[in-house]
């Protein structure tokens, strides 16, 4: 069974102050299996934040179903674990409070709740930085804390949404590495959102190009790429050309009906 | 910089208006009467205090009473506005609803001065601590109330969004993360409170007891003995001065996550 399944998912805004309604994700279905590394990409405004937000439970769908497991999505839960595009750790608590939150909104005790963290502080490389609070912790940091939060969850499913888009390459680089680390061990599934090509690239098992506005799967590809990814290597580099020849295609399409209309 | 440079660094204001004051006072340009110098508002004072020679007559000896009965009207009125107006603003900040049905009302008698409670409370409670305590109640409220509703409106939606990701239910979102959220805002307001707690003590005092040091600077003004209504005056800066310094103290122990990020870490 899959881990994820969105169906035949639509999603309208209604524009109220132009009264009319605007089509932002058109008859979208993506089936995520177990283990799988999906990644999402388009552009901004192509709607595959809203897609990942669906599958959270912030957002519904106008039309279609999003099932998670095998059981349909009713809103957020910690049966799947987020990491945002900012951290969005709890200032008012040290890394390890906010790593072990949940357990915290269970009712541990607090021995308890820092024994757990631990595992997961090591897991994300954090050691010795257990008691720090966010504001002393630089951006790789705190998305650190971020993905042991949702690690800790033991989720069957990790989103995520751009998370890396604010860090320097080279950190970016290192936290691409870890993360694939990461998933290998815990073996779950993770939905990664991203307008980056080589990021999704380095990453994922599948990505799925999304076109803009409205928001279709354009192709999904699979890879096969061994791991670590070499972005140098002529199959990464055919797959790269291809997707950019995809984004070209649908930029060009974009225009010509602007122009047309 | 050494705490000794530091705390002469404090002084130095307070110092020069005594000296200028005390300078004036004697040059014989007002009568001494109306403007004693620093020096005889500090005998009376600690005549006031202490009772060593009875210059304040009646008065010798009775100010830690004096001092004890406006500080307990104060806590008395300050506990429950603080009380009340942290879980109401909370209330008002999240329920669309509760701001519905309640802001309206709280919005029309914000405005009203707590002073023109005076008459009812009187009526109402008699002359004792009651009037007080509810003016102390009325003066502090509002703005812990609205300083609580700011910061729970201004609490950052996707901290929220992180915490509901994680299971937490609508009063575990409150707990744990409306309520820290908003602690910056609702200690703005306790402070703002505690300000308005010892104005409307002293005025209640003023008008509807027969004790506490608003009281004692009432009298002596009557008795023309402004050196104890610049005492109770001074008295009065102090213990607020010392009140605001106990939130302080204890605004820097809940906020201490605060100290790397804000301009309060600035040395200097």
């Amino acid at each position: 069974m899959a881990a994820i399944e969105l169906k035949n998912i639509t999603k309208v805004y209604r524009d109220a102050k132009r009264k009319r309604d605007l089509l932002a994700i058109d008859d979208v279905s993506l089936s995520v299996g177990n283990n799988e590394f999906l990644c999402l990409l388009g552009s901004s405004g192509c709607g595959k934040s809203t897609l990942l937000n669906m599958i959270a439970g912030f957002e519904t769908p106008t039309k279609g179903s999003v099932t998670v497991g095998g059981k349909p999505v009713d809103g957020p839960g910690a049966d799947r674990g987020m990491v945002f595009q900012q951290a969005n750790l709890m200032p008012w608590l040290p890394v390890w409070e906010n790593v072990a939150f949940h357990l915290r909104l269970k009712g541990w005790r607090k021995a308890d709740r820092r024994a757990a963290a631990q595992e997961y502080i090591d897991m994300v490389g954090l050691q010795g930085f257990e008691n720090h609070f966010p504001a002393e912790l630089s951006g790789g940091m705190s998305q650190r804390v971020g993905i042991a939060r949702a690690l800790l969850l033991n989720p069957q499913v990790i989103l995520m949404d751009e998370p890396f888009a604010a860090l320097d390459a080279q950190t970016k680089m290192d936290m691409q590495e870890e993360l694939v680390a990461i998933w290998q061990k815990q073996r779950c599934t993770i939905v990664f959102v991203t307008h980056s090509v080589d990021e999704a690239l380095v990453l994922g098992t599948q990505v799925a190009v999304l076109t803009s506005r409205p928001g279709r799967v354009r192709e999904l590809i699979g890879l096969d790429l061994p791991r670590p990814r070499d972005i140098t290597s002529p199959r990464f580099n055919d797959h790269k050309r291809h997707i950019l020849n995809l984004i070209r295609e649908e930029g060009l399409q974009q225009r010509q009906q602007v122009a047309a209309a | 910089m050494t705490a000794l440079s530091k705390s002469w660094e404090r002084a130095v204001v307070p110092l020069f208006i005594l000296v200028a004051w005390e300078i004036v006072s004697r040059s014989g340009l007002f009568p001494v009467a109306l403007l004693p110098p620093p020096s005889a508002v500090l005998h009376s004072w600690g005549d006031w205090v202490f009772g060593y020679d009875e210059t304040t007559q009646a008065n010798s000896g009775r100010w830690l009473a004096d001092a004890l009965s406006s500080a307990t009207r104060v806590a008395a009125g300050y506990a429950i506005a603080a009380v009340s107006g942290v879980l109401l603003g909370i209330a008002i900040g999240w329920w669309r609803w509760v701001e519905r049905t309640i802001e309206p009302t709280i919005q029309m008698l914000r405005p009203v001065p707590p002073v023109s409670w005076i008459p009812l409370a009187i009526i109402w409670f008699g002359i004792a601590n009651k009037p007080a305590i509810f003016l102390v109640f009325l003066g502090a409220f509002f703005p812990i109330l609205m300083n609580t509703i700011h910061g729970v409106k201004t609490a950052d939606r996707n901290l929220i969004r992180a915490a509901s990701m994680m299971g937490a239910t609508e009063q575990q979102l409150l707990r744990h993360v409306v309520f820290p959220a908003a602690l910056p805002s609702i200690f703005a307001g306790l402070r703002i409170g505690i300000g308005a707690a010892w104005m409307l003590t002293v005025t209640a005092e003023m008008v509807a007891v027969k004790s506490g040091l608003g009281y004692v600077l009432w009298d002596s003004y009557y008795f023309l003995r402004y050196d104890l209504v610049l005492a109770a005056m001074a008295s009065i800066g102090l213990l607020g001065f010392a009140t605001d310094g106990l939130i302080k103290l204890l605004m820097s122990a809940a906020l201490h996550w605060q100290r790397a990020s804000t301009l309060q870490s600035r040395e200097g």
